[in-house]
């Protein structure tokens, strides 16, 4: 058996998101020894994913901040770490995709900011090419995919479609029509709360202006994406009239779904799809934190503050960190107003036709899974969720297609090669994590 | 109070398959399923058709239940995947030739097609074998299917024929000619067939143990494996009755997937992932075929097999009359179902069997009490 | 120098057998993307590109330098490295 030696942390942040940086940095500030572990190359997450040397990207202060003073704290970060179980004993396994090294971490405190995944809702010819997420198209131009020239069509719904469509822009993309599902009825209480938030106000309104040319259209929706071999159009509705937008590309994504499998395979217990936490951000499982959009989709300050909160508890700096509480309930309310303002009209369960793909790794149609009973029948029976992805593109969608839950979760939680199911922890050879750096 | 001739408890491949024969045969079936049809040991297992020769009396079932499920394949709709893509029983030495020898023999005496292949012979059937093996024996007749789609043909054809399917309660006591659900209805049946599996809660006595089992499936690799392939020392891992075993066992799937165990587990009721063993079972694997350790592994999960002591499964009365088990069929329930279906159906009608069936009454076991309400 | 006046360094890799020049540390799957070349062929027959851009979704799946399954949203180019669409 190939034994890897463990590395051991004071503390161990899954996550390098928002909120995984500022859970780390407060608790460097405290002196404790922090180490962050993430699946990309650099830190920043999704929302501040850095993009390759050749990419646009647009200045964020607030993200430059964040990375520097993580820079200049004592946190170390393992990037290119993806986990793929937890063993007895607050023990944590990695892999590295690019070499397939296989590594031990255990921890005393645990905090998991594995953040947020787009939720993705089948309509006809959402499989084309030229069909992205809209975070997704965001990506995969940081990742040097020049969209210059490319005529694009943002849909589906949240604040990540503004944030896309000026990004897209700003990189040279014509964003001919921007489709937000919620109806103005359910945005304009969000866009009113807002006035109690004055810097997402600007942000807001910095993109509005950025947009100012584009049809921004609320109560609007993809009913289907039109081309033989790729994308050359979209079908948009708005309840009453049904209208062509020919594009290039369609950025498509409804709101966000929460990364809870980690937490789950540890013993968290959730509550409507979240993680729960105490006031510390302490989950049900004892030493094991959790903060930013597993806990609820919230939105990045609210991340930053539970990040922060998270870092100075399990540094166990409990007034520091009570005196965040109040900041972080405000950011939370806020965010509940997020799910209200953006929840999903009932219209978007019935966009898929009986052919349509619900579950892309192994095709899997509307029709097919029509008549099943459960998601475990489904699975069972179609193969519905079996694929590589492990039902994380189709489970948000089965959920709202059909209402079915999927809590199983077990290891490993992402694909591995066979030979990292082999190795296993040599708990002999645990080595603390600053030293050998 | 709803009526039937036969309640069938379980509604997994051996139920199923039960409830099909039943209905074909005219009788008014119900089928008591407390959770998802074919969601237990049928969605763990790994759907392979072979003839076993652990002892006569397995032989015998064994191949007359593949002979079975070949007759039937050409109904089998495409989401059963019935390959007949064989087995070949792995030999690392000469000592495991001889014993390959040994099983050609057996298998020709009881009709059983299989061809001898020596070292050269193995690695171009199966180039991704490690050099360096003896050889091994091709039972080119076995196969491998789908399960939980098998199941459900099984289920919807009894269904079709007039069965009925209760779902979503759990049956809590015997009665005589009756079976009393959780919510409180009974159900009255001249004749109760016990399908659980290793669900022993309505027997608790019967002389079953779970053994538990872990499977890997990998990415999509077609033409990586062509048969079922099984080393010899399965038997041995198979019979142990009181330790931790791992044999190497791979089975290509349709879809180009990779089914690869096995590992049994005496005295543990946990369905968690056991890494220690998994590691084992893996390493055990790719001793055999050693470029397994670069494919993509997508998913890990457990079942328990329900082992008897003799390691032959329980068809026919049990001791209070009107109650019948169909049950025990450790790692053989997909390869059973069928044979095992159409014995448990001449015991109900008072036929004669086509094999000799009386090796697996239920009789045979002394501690067996049934408990009533 | 500043960043934005240094010529971007490329490397060159090879699309179904074809050669084709990309900026240093793009991901391979914007290299197919640009080519308009298919990550892979779905269960179906589809053609399929990158979905998500998080590695979350396998839709960007290719062969790379021989091995199958990988997510191309994931690696970046390196110099010869070999992307085939998967079957």
């Amino acid at each position: 058996m190939s034994s890897i030696p463990t590395r051991h942390s004071e503390i161990l942040v899954v996550g390098a998101g928002p909120a995984g940086l500022a859970a780390a940095t407060a608790a460097a500030s405290t002196c404790a020894k922090v180490t962050v572990l993430d699946d990309n190359p650099g830190p920043g997450g999704q929302i501040w994913r850095s993009g390759i040397a050749s990419a646009s990207i647009t200045r964020d202060p607030a993200r430059d901040a964040a990375i520097r003073c993580f820079r200049e704290s004592k946190a170390v970060l393992l990037a290119g770490r993806r986990v793929i179980d937890a063993g007895p004993s607050q023990t944590l396994r990695t892999f590295v995709e690019e070499t397939g090294v296989i590594e031990t971490f255990t921890w005393d405190r645990l905090i998991l900011a594995t953040g947020a995944r787009e939720r993705f809702l089948p309509f006809p010819g959402w499989t084309l090419p030229g069909v992205f997420g809209a975070g997704g198209l965001q990506a995969l131009v940081k990742g040097g995919y020049s969209v210059a020239g490319k005529r694009v069509v943002v849909a589906g719904t949240g604040p990540l479609l503004l944030a896309v469509a000026a990004h897209l822009q700003e990189d040279g993309a014509q964003i001919v029509a921007i489709a937000e599902q919620a109806g103005l009825g359910s945005l304009l209480p969000f866009a009113t709360r807002l006035l109690s938030h004055p810097a997402k106000l600007v942000q807001g309104a910095r993109y509005r202006a950025a947009l100012s040319r584009v049809p921004y259209r609320t109560g609007c929706w993809p009913v289907a994406a039109e081309g033989t071999a790729k994308l050359t159009a979209v079908l948009l509705t708005d309840g009453s009239k049904t209208w062509t937008e020919p594009c290039d590309l369609l950025a498509c994504g409804f709101h966000l779904v929460p990364n809870t499998e980690l937490a789950v395979l540890l013993g968290c217990k959730l509550k409507d799809g979240c993680v729960s936490v105490e006031p510390t951000q302490e989950t049900t499982v004892e030493n094991v934190y959790c903060v930013g959009e597993p806990t609820g989709i919230a939105g990045l300050d609210a991340a930053l503050v539970q990040g922060e909160i998270a870092g100075l508890a399990a540094a166990k700096a409990e007034t520091q960190a009570k005196a965040l509480f109040k900041r972080r309930d405000r950011e939370q309310a806020f965010g509940k107003g997020l799910d209200r303002a953006f929840a999903l009209r009932p219209e978007l369960r019935t966009l898929a036709q009986p052919d349509t793909i619900v579950c892309r790794c192994e095709d899997v149609r509307y029709a097919q899974l029509q008549s099943q009973p459960s998601w475990t029948d489904a699975k069972l029976q179609t193969r519905c969720g079996m694929g590589p992805c492990q039902g994380r593109i189709c489970g948000p969608a089965a959920q709202t297609l059909f209402g079915w839950q999927n809590t199983s979760i077990r290891p490993p939680i992402f694909p591995v090669p066979l030979s990292a199911l082999i190795s296993e922890p040599n708990s002999r050879e645990t080595t603390q994590l600053q030293e050998t750096l | 109070m709803a009526s039937y001739d036969v309640l069938i408890l379980g509604a997994g491949i051996v139920g199923s398959a039960c409830a099909m024969e039943c209905a074909q045969a005219g009788l008014r079936v119900g089928i008591i399923e407390p959770s998802v049809p074919g969601g237990a040991a049928t969605a763990a297992g790994m759907g392979h058709l072979v003839v076993m020769d652990d002892s006569p009396a397995q032989l015998a079932l064994s191949n007359f239940s593949r002979d079975l499920w070949s007759n039937i394949a050409a109904l089998l709709p495409d989401t059963v995947e019935y390959e007949p893509c064989g087995t070949v029983w792995v030999a690392a030495d000469d000592e495991e030739m001889a014993e390959v020898q040994a099983k050609q023999r057996l298998y020709a005496q009881a009709g059983i097609h299989s061809e001898i292949l020596n070292s050269s012979e193995l690695a171009r059937e199966e180039p991704n074998l490690r050099a360096g093996l003896a050889g091994g024996l091709l039972v080119p007749d076995d196969g491998v299917i789908y399960p939980p789609a098998a199941s459900n043909f099984f289920l919807s054809t009894a269904l079709s024929q007039g069965a009925k399917l209760l779902r979503g309660k759990a049956a809590v006591a015997l009665h005589p000619e009756a079976v009393k659900l959780e919510d409180g209805t009974i159900l009255a049946a001249k004749q109760i067939v016990l399908a659980t599996g290793s669900d022993l809660r309505l027997l608790p006595s019967l002389p079953i143990q779970k053994r538990k089992g872990h499977l890997v499936i990998t990415d999509r690799y077609p033409g990586f494996v062509r048969h079922q392939l099984v080393e010899l020392g399965y038997l041995k891992s198979a019979h142990k009755l009181t330790s931790d075993s791992v044999a190497f066992n791979v089975q290509p799937r349709r879809t180009g997937q990779l089914l690869i165990g096995s590992s049994r587990q005496y005295g543990n009721d946990d369905p968690a992932v056991d890494a220690s063993i998994l590691a084992r079972m893996i390493e055990r694997a790719q001793s055999y075929m050693p470029r397994l350790a670069e494919l993509s592994s997508l998913r890990v999960w457990t079942g328990f097999r329900a082992a008897t002591p003799d390691k032959l499964p329980l068809i026919g009365p049990a001791s209070e009359p009107g109650v019948f088990l169909a049950i025990g069929f450790e790692g053989l329930g997909i390869t059973n179902a069928p044979g095992a279906a159409r014995i448990l159906t001449d015991h109900l009608l008072g036929r004669t069997s086509a094999i000799d069936a009386s090796p697996f009454l239920p009789s045979r076991v002394p501690t067996l009490e049934p408990s009533y309400a | 120098m500043p960043r934005d006046l240094c010529p971007p360094v490329r490397v060159q890799i090879w699309l179904n057998g074809a050669s084709l020049e990309v900026p240093e540390g793009t991901m391979a799957s914007t290299a197919l993307l640009a080519a308009g070349v298919p990550c892979r062929i779905s269960v179906a027959g589809e053609a399929r590109t990158a979905l998500c851009g998080m590695g979350i979704c396998f839709e960007c799946r290719a062969t790379v330098d021989g091995i199958p399954h990988r997510r191309t949203c994931q690696l970046p180019c390196h110099e010869g490295m070999r992307l085939e669409t998967q079957p």
